[in-house]
């Protein structure tokens, strides 16, 4: 069976069975595990370090040694609360629990988490397709070590012992949990790259998937269209890239509705993304929440930041990527969605083309290029205000687009003034009856094609149409506007009508 | 033995820790631990109304470190008192498809 995605009324999705014909919706929640961005571990001074020789950044805390005891990173609540605070969450007085679990990644033979009273609730994400993502909390736990799994097949089921290393047993991690508000794999991944987006601007985490910084599982299920009560839901792990968690979603969906219209159920369970066979498989079944035996953490005492505190942080959070799209919209006059907007902050480009825009720059046009023709690097060299030069000639028809990029290339390498550079590649406008002479001469000398151009139909004319404009851009090197091209071919051909 | 607490429940939560109790055991701890919530259940039987829970006895919050380094322990000194090791790495039994 496949299924299609259509969107409703912009903001809905829907997939269609091709067995049934039924329209069916995708609900997905996400929980994202980040890894924080402090010098050193949650509990102890062992350093919070990727990728060091096995075994190294370990002490008697994170060893679970007996008498040690655990006292919390300043910063990890720090980073915590402007993660917090960035997805507009209120900050409580929280309190620590060990998630009590029974496997080697952790010493203790428990996790210290935050259950009942976490750090960050009810705040929210915007979308840059102007979905609002709930977010339930968003709480402070430890990483567990890592195990190998060695001998037998090597995979967990046939793995006959496994070798742990635990330098990243206690690092600092924050798990924000999202509402099941997202309709749609791409809305998936646009939410993650979000969020990412977030997390490096509030410099909470370097958020790298490919290193296991940012973590993602999705709870996903279905329902048809027009019900209001969730689905029963499957818990998604080990999506290691975007592409899996798209991918995954999107094969999850699939296989729920293909039960549902058998008539059988879904079986709540965590399931594994298999990125080689493409598919999903059962993991273990889903331990209910009162298995883990929470309780208060009795080593710690409770975390009650200050309304000063939480003040500091508000006032030195800097400018979101929703907010900074918001800005460049009023700026070039562009909705907040428009992809020139979103991509211009995404390559951290918005402070260039709101500058250039204010010196007189046309907005459309300078996000144009910001999309297309710059990229992150390098373009900080570009003066804002020669920028806007630039848009002005291309404007003025003093320049064709082709060659504002060939400018534009060469402002970012060199820094030097538009005019300058356009004149010392011999860039001028193209006289228009110099142009009107070489196109003349063009269409002498090719009186078959130019007859199939003025009477062929609409295939034949575009085709010849890009033959024409072809000779015409040799000819000229590339100096004549192409707008200009364009309409010059039609009144000739009128004429010879 | 206490109404609050079955052998069952006893087993399970020996089983979710990996212990293998025998009989005498299962009826010896479901016999402290019942003890135990009696206890637990005296306190609740005061009258409470008015007293916030409490997260802690000491009547501190924020107990915070500064995010510095400080040096661990030696990892040959760590790995030499592990039962069983295996390239810098603590060696433990197979994992029978239970994970958090």
């Amino acid at each position: 069976m496949t299924l299609t995605h259509e969107p409703i009324e912009g903001e809905h999705f829907v997939v269609v069975s091709e067995t049934t014909g039924d329209e069916w919706e995708i609900v997905v929640g996400l929980e994202v595990h980040c890894e924080l961005a402090t010098a050193t571990k949650l509990f102890c001074g062992c350093p919070n370090m990727f990728g060091d020789e096995p075994n190294t950044n370990v002490c008697p805390v994170c060893l679970g040694l007996p008498g040690s005891l655990p006292v919390l990173n300043h910063n990890v609540v720090e980073l915590a609360m402007r993660l917090g605070r960035a997805l507009h969450c209120e900050v409580e007085p929280s309190v620590f629990a060990r998630k009590n679990y029974f496997y080697p990644d952790m010493p203790k033979d428990y996790q210290v988490s935050q259950f009942d009273q976490p750090i960050n609730v009810d705040g929210w994400l915007d979308l840059p397709d102007g979905t609002r993502v709930g977010i339930e909390r968003a709480h402070i736990e430890e990483d567990t070590g890592k195990n190998t799994h060695a001998g037998g097949s090597g995979r967990i089921h046939g793995a006959d012992y496994s070798l742990v290393d635990y330098n990243r047993a206690g690092v600092p991690l924050v798990e924000i949990v999202g509402r099941p508000h997202i309709r749609h794999p791409e809305q998936a991944k646009t939410y993650i790259d979000e969020l990412r987006a977030i997390l490096l601007t509030t410099g909470a985490s370097d958020a790298k998937m490919e290193e296991g910084s940012l973590r993602v599982d999705a709870n996903v299920s279905v329902r048809r269209v027009g019900e209001t009560e969730l689905g029963t839901r499957c818990e998604i792990k080990n999506l290691n890239s975007l592409r899996s968690l798209g991918r995954a979603i999107e094969y999850e969906a699939r296989r729920q509705v293909d039960l549902l219209e058998t008539g059988e159920r879904i079986k709540q369970e965590t399931r594994h993304w298999d990125e080689g066979a493409g598919r999903t498989r059962p993991g273990r079944s889903k331990e209910e929440a009162e298995d883990y035996r929470y309780f208060q953490e009795p080593d710690l005492v409770p975390l009650a930041p200050s309304a000063e505190w939480i003040a500091a942080i508000d006032a030195g959070m800097p400018p979101l990527p929703a907010a900074r799209r918001d800005a460049l919209a009023r700026a070039s006059g562009l909705v907040i969605t428009d992809t020139s907007v979103v991509i211009a902050v995404q390559r951290d480009l918005d402070a260039l083309a709101l500058a250039s825009i204010a010196a007189g720059g046309d907005g459309k046009r300078v996000l144009t290029h910001v999309e297309h023709n710059l990229s992150g690097e390098g373009a900080s060299n570009l003066d804002p205000a020669q920028f806007a030069q630039l848009v002005t000639l291309e404007l003025g028809g003093q320049l064709t687009a082709t060659q504002a990029k060939t400018v534009l290339a060469e402002m970012v390498t060199s820094g030097r003034a538009p005019d300058v550079i356009a004149a010392e590649l011999g860039f001028e406008a193209m006289d228009s009856s110099e142009l009107e002479g070489i196109v003349d001469g063009l269409i002498a000398e090719s009186p078959e094609e130019w007859a199939d151009f003025c009477t062929g139909d609409d295939k034949k004319r575009g085709k010849l149409q890009g033959f024409f404009t072809g000779k015409i851009m040799k000819a000229t090197k590339g100096q004549a506007d192409g707008k200009a091209v364009a309409a010059l071919l039609e009144s000739r051909r009128a004429e010879s009508l | 033995m206490s109404a609050r607490l079955t052998r069952d429940n006893v087993a399970k939560v020996a089983d979710l820790a990996r212990l293998n109790l025998t009989d005498a055991e299962l009826e010896r701890y479901t016999e402290q631990l019942g003890a135990v919530l009696d206890h637990a259940e005296d306190v609740a039987s005061l009258d409470l109304d008015g007293v916030p829970p409490t997260a802690h006895p000491l009547p501190l919050v924020n107990v915070l470190r500064e995010d510095v380094v400080v040096e661990g322990v030696d990892r040959d000194e760590v790995l030499s008192q592990a039962p069983s090791v295996e390239d810098r790495r603590f060696r433990v039994p197979a994992i029978l498809g239970e994970e958090p």
